[in-house]
């Protein structure tokens, strides 16, 4: 097959859902909902900026501010927040697309809202004083117990029933396919979660926790950085896991949390996901905060804060370090105008993703660093919009709707958390290139048109509800390429990592990326830690909301 | 001319007239069975009934001197009609008219003499043409053998898989085909005048037959008629749930999904209980919300209180609050509250109409169904409890229905224990319904001192149930529904509904 080539039907459904699509008909695309739209993430503005061109596009115009942060996804927009919150409001943030979230940023029609990527938050712990701050800021946590563990609004816990996962023909309660489970199925999900319960409960030698959110909190003693060295694969093999139901419960978790599959995942991640979601042994996992939107609430939250500050539609292509005498440089693209456009501040947040660096700020290879170690998952997200609810046969339409044969994560109905049960919704549904990006190339992906990705998320849900195609009213594609920081084995505990949060010069750095994991908490962690980087060097940082570790 | 029809056709044809008779017989008798209870008497009466009316059907055959072949062709269409139609019919009947034992038996009788007259007939037509003995012999085998199909098929096949109503127009069909196939099978001794009208007659009985078995939705309803055991009146399935009201000898009862809501027997027991102490407690409540309830029968007992400026219900489904307002059966029990110029009805989700802004109420009537699944649970969480506080006044009165105490313990002071973290000061009380039992309910305000009613005052004229002492007694406590301690329900817990499985499961 040429890697331009397009593929049929068949070729894609197979790829992307799997063999049991072999056989489906060639071009049979009658079934396909009355409209949709695919949109795809900036890449053409991001490609322009890879491009040596963008050295001779000079800004004639020029903005005097303290801080420039290049970047409005959640770290940005929390290094924002952080800035207004100590009184300092001499800076502007340049986000690339329209609007400010990046990959947390959610959508709305017809009275609906609903996610484009991330869409949970389990409690903060009584450590993420940052989130925390944040949350009751949101009037989402109400109260602090006397332990400083967080009190949530019940109405922003996710509203039960949470989980169901569509097995053999039928819905069940749950992520975990107990039905049918063996005995030795049984001991083995029994042993697994006694080991992380293990890891919750386990301190070292300064008494931090082994896995800890934001990551930066928990511990870097050996005994994890070792699981680094494994895959998520490799550390069950070790312990004898080979339950089929287990694996298919990691496997899920991989993928749904880092769009991976457990042979490229790192153990230390693996076993990161569930235990640090754990206060303790014989603990249950925090309870998860979720909005009809999903953590676009946050963002819109954020994007209030910052208001004033934000400007939208300007691609940073250039990022020139200061020095004592000198202030620094960035310069941007303004899509609005199609006119270049320079600042000139003392410090710049860096809040857009690693990958991009290397292209983007002066010097950056020079000075010894290396992103090419930060490598980005793809990711299909689609909004299903339908007219009624489908016929179900086992338990009842939850907010997490698992489909266990399948290669997507199923999907996520908006109205749940608004305790609508009947009627019209819309269901996110989430596809991870976890395993297929030797099959299908990104410029095959790239050649795909609304019509295929309507065609795969339909063929997909039809498994469960075969009456989709009688409710379906409309599908929106979202395609966002290179999305999603991928833990593979090594990477966390990589020097290149453990560098790249480290300010180069007056350049501070942010991102959920720069933790390896991708989460809301880890972007807003370090939003958060470079403004009060920023602070602390123009002496104005009153009381820190992070530590910043020093080894 | 009619020996060249194969012969065994014609035994064919007796076959399935003899099958047809007898099924119609069976549907007859297991209806009444079904419909009147006491099996042993209704089968016997329907037995008895039919075997004599076999019989005036045989006499009354020696009247019939002049084409034979017609007149048989003629009570086969007509045998096709009242049997096809015969369980339908006496559905429909037993629902609508009193006298339903007449209509019954009439049917009965009816069916029988066209049974009685088909063999003769048959006899008679066929003697011409065939050896006599041999005839009599083969004709009665065959109409054994027929009798042996139908009572082996009636409850092994018929029944389980088609239900009464379909295997009744299913034979129907078949004996107006017969009918049909007559036309032709005897056309040498048919005149040719009207035979065209006869054949048009024929065709009309089976498509009106088959239109009968497209359309009648009769196997869910079937399903529900033996589970329920009572007639079904009305079913109707909306978008939120399956409504039926089904009739017996005592009353009629209204079903949600499998539930039952109430019983024409005795509700006002139960409606008089949810509705009064708080009305009572309320002082003189002006603006009355009522939660749930679509059937309207809260509504009625609230319009009894002479200070209720405005009722306001909000019900789900407008499939409920329709038959409130239009079936005749409801109506006249409800005394059509809904339609009182006092009342307004709202079709929406009450979890989402209790979160928008209201002028705040007085009084408060809860009458969710039990909290079976998470979509009627997240209605009795401190969630909702907390944003129904926030459309009333500060002394208003709430009253709810929590199940029952005895059989769900956990649930009932699950409930209760809900509503005071959510702010309400609560008081247990219960009653015995006597087609639910001993049933539970609870008395909360946002007020510190909630006190109990203890007169009904000129009120207790227009009751059937509560008295004065009745009253008070509903506060006091049994030695067997005690508090017990249980967690509270929240929209990310739904520890209600768990409850209410464990505790309901196998139980109804
Ligand atoms: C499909 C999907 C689902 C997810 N689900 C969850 C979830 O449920 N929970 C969770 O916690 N996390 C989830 N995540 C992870 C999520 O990415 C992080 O939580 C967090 O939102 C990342 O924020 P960030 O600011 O670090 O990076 P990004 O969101 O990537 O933000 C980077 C921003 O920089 C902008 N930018 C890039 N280049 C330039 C430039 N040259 N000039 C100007 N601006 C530029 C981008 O447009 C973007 O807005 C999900 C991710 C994906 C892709």
């Amino acid at each position: 097959m040429a890697e331009s080539e397009k593929l049929n039907r068949r070729q894609l459904l197979t790829v992307l859902l799997g063999s049991q699509f072999a056989h489906s008909v060639g071009c049979d695309m009658s079934k396909l909902p009355p409209v949709g739209e695919l949109e795809h993430t900036s890449f053409d503005i991001g490609h322009l900026l890879r491009d040596g061109v963008k050295k001779a596009i000079r800004p004639d115009v020029h903005e005097d501010v303290g801080v420039t942060i290049v970047g409005g996804g959640i770290a940005g927009l929390a290094a924002a927040w952080r800035f207004k919150r100590a009184g300092f409001n001499d800076f502007v943030l340049a986000e690339l697309e329209r609007q400010p979230g990046g990959t947390a940023r959610s959508g709305s029609r017809d009275g609906f809202k609903f996610p484009w990527g991330a869409h949970y938050i389990p409690v903060p712990m009584a450590e993420n004083h940052a989130l925390i701050e944040l949350l009751s800021e949101m009037q989402v946590i109400q109260a602090l117990t006397k332990g400083g563990q967080p009190q949530v609004s019940e109405e922003f816990l996710c509203r039960e029933p949470e989980e169901r996962v569509f097995s053999e023909g039928r819905w069940y309660e749950g992520l975990y396919p107990g039905h049918g489970a063996s005995q030795e199925d049984l001991r083995q999900l029994a042993a697994f979660r006694e080991e992380i319960d293990r890891w919750a409960e386990m301190r070292d030698a300064s008494g931090r926790r082994m896995f800890a959110i934001p990551m930066a909190t928990g511990s870097n003693d050996e005994s994890v950085r070792k699981l680094d060295k494994l895959s998520m694969e490799q550390w069950l093999d070790e312990r004898g896991w080979d339950s089929p139901r287990l694996r298919w419960l990691v496997d899920y978790s991989c993928r749904d949390d880092y769009g991976l599959s457990p042979d490229r995942v790192s153990a230390w991640a693996g076993v990161f996901y569930f235990a640090a979601r754990i206060a303790g042994m014989g603990n249950e996992s925090q309870e998860v905060i979720t909005w009809p939107e999903g953590n676009g609430r946050v963002v819109d939250y954020l994007r209030g804060v910052g208001d004033d500050k934000i400007r939208t539609g300007l691609a940073v292509f250039r990022v020139k370090a200061g020095t004592n005498t000198e202030s620094s440089q960035v310069a941007a693209f303004d899509t609005n105008t199609m006119k270049p456009i320079g600042f000139r501040s003392q410090q710049v947040v860096f809040a857009a993703p690693q990958m991009m660096a290397k292209y983007v700020i002066d010097g950056f290879s020079a000075s010894g660093r290396d992103s090419t170690a930060f490598r980005y998952g793809s990711w299909l997200v689609a909004n299903v919009h339908i007219k009624d609810r489908p016929e179900d046969s086992g338990f009842p339409m939850a907010w997490d709707n698992v489909i266990r044969e399948s290669r997507s994560l199923g999907y996520v109905t908006a109205t749940h958390q608004t305790g609508v049960d009947y009627g019209p919704t819309v269901l996110t549904w989430y596809y991870p290139f976890a395993d297929v990006d030797a099959a299908i190339t990104r410029k095959q992906m790239m050649n795909l048109k609304w019509a295929d990705w309507a065609d795969v998320v339909l063929s997909d849900l039809r498994r469960a509800h075969p009456d989709i195609d009688t409710l379906v009213t409309r599908v929106d594609v979202m395609c966002w390429g290179h999305a999603m920081i991928q833990p593979l084995p090594g990477f966390v505990w990589s020097p290149e990592r453990e560098q790249a949060s480290k300010p180069l010069g007056p350049i501070h750095f942010a991102g959920t990326d720069l933790s390896g994991v991708a989460l809301l908490e880890e972007a807003f962690f370090h939003g958060v830690r470079a403004a009060e980087e920023i602070l602390a060097v123009r002496g104005i940082l009153d009381q820190p909301l992070v530590e910043i570790r020093n080894d | 001319m009619l020996n060249r029809a194969p012969l065994f056709l014609l035994y064919l044809n007796v076959l399935a007239v003899a099958t047809c008779g007898l099924i119609y017989e069976l549907i007859a008798g297991t209806l009444a069975s079904y419909l009147l209870g006491d099996s042993v008497t209704q089968f016997s009466l329907v037995i008895g009934v039919y075997l004599s009316a076999l019989g005036v059907g045989a006499w009354f055959s020696q009247y019939l001197h002049q084409g034979l072949a017609r007149t048989f062709i003629e009570v086969e269409l007509a045998l096709a009609l009242v049997g096809g139609l015969s369980a339908p019919l006496l559905f429909v009947s037993f629902a609508f008219v009193q006298w339903f034992q007449l209509v019954l038996f009439g049917t009965v009788f009816v069916i029988g003499t066209l049974v009685g007259l088909e063999l003769p007939l048959l006899m008679r037509i066929l003697k011409e043409h065939l050896d006599f003995s041999d005839l009599v012999s083969r004709v009665l085998t065959f109409d054994y053998i027929g009798a042996l199909l139908a009572s082996l098929l009636f409850p092994v096949l018929l029944v389980p898989y088609l239900g009464l109503m379909r295997t009744s127009l299913v034979f129907g069909v078949l004996n107006a085909l017969v009918g049909l196939w007559g036309t032709y099978l005897l056309r040498p001794l048919l005149t040719k005048r009207g035979l065209a009208g006869l054949r048009g007659r024929a065709f009309l009985v089976v498509g009106l037959l088959v239109v009968g078995i497209i359309k009648a939705d009769t196997l869910t309803t079937w399903t529900e008629e033996i589970i329920l055991g009572k007639a079904v009146v009305h079913a109707k399935q909306t978008r939120f749930q399956r409504i039926v009201v089904t009739n017996n000898r005592q009353g009629f009862q209204l079903y949600l999904n499998g539930h039952l809501q109430f019983n024409s027997v005795d509700e006002y027991r139960y409606h008089e209980a949810l509705v009064h102490p708080a009305m009572m407690a309320a002082g003189t409540p002006k603006r009355v919300l009522v939660l749930g309830g679509g059937d309207g029968l809260a509504v009625r007992e609230i319009l009894k209180h002479d200070g209720v400026e405005s009722v306001t219900l909000v019900d789900i489904d407008p499939g409920m609050t329709e038959i409130a307002t239009q079936l005749p059966l409801v109506r006249d029990l409800n005394e059509d509250s809904l339609m009182d110029e006092k009342v307004t009805v709202i079709n929406t989700d009450a979890f989402v109409w209790v979160g928008q802004e209201h002028e705040p109420f007085d009084a408060v009537v809860i009458d969710f169904p039990d909290p079976g699944s998470y979509s009627v649970g997240k209605l009795y969480t401190t969630f909702f409890y907390r944003r129904l506080r926030q459309i009333i006044t500060a002394d208003a009165v709430v009253s709810i229905q929590c199940t029952s105490p005895l059989v769900a313990g956990q649930s009932y002071w699950c409930i209760l224990r809900t509503m005071e973290e959510a702010g309400f000061n609560v008081r247990p009380y219960c009653t015995a319904v006597p087609t639910f039992g001993v049933w539970g309910f609870a008395l909360a305000s946002p007020q510190g001192d909630l006190v109990v009613p203890m007169q009904l005052g000129k009120l207790e004229q227009e009751l059937s149930f509560l008295n004065d002492s009745m009253l008070a007694n509903l506060f006091e406590l049994p030695r067997d529904i005690q508090p017990i301690e249980t967690e509270i329900n929240q929209l990310n817990n739904q520890v209600l509904v768990r409850y209410y499985d464990e505790e309901w499961r196998g139980r109804e």
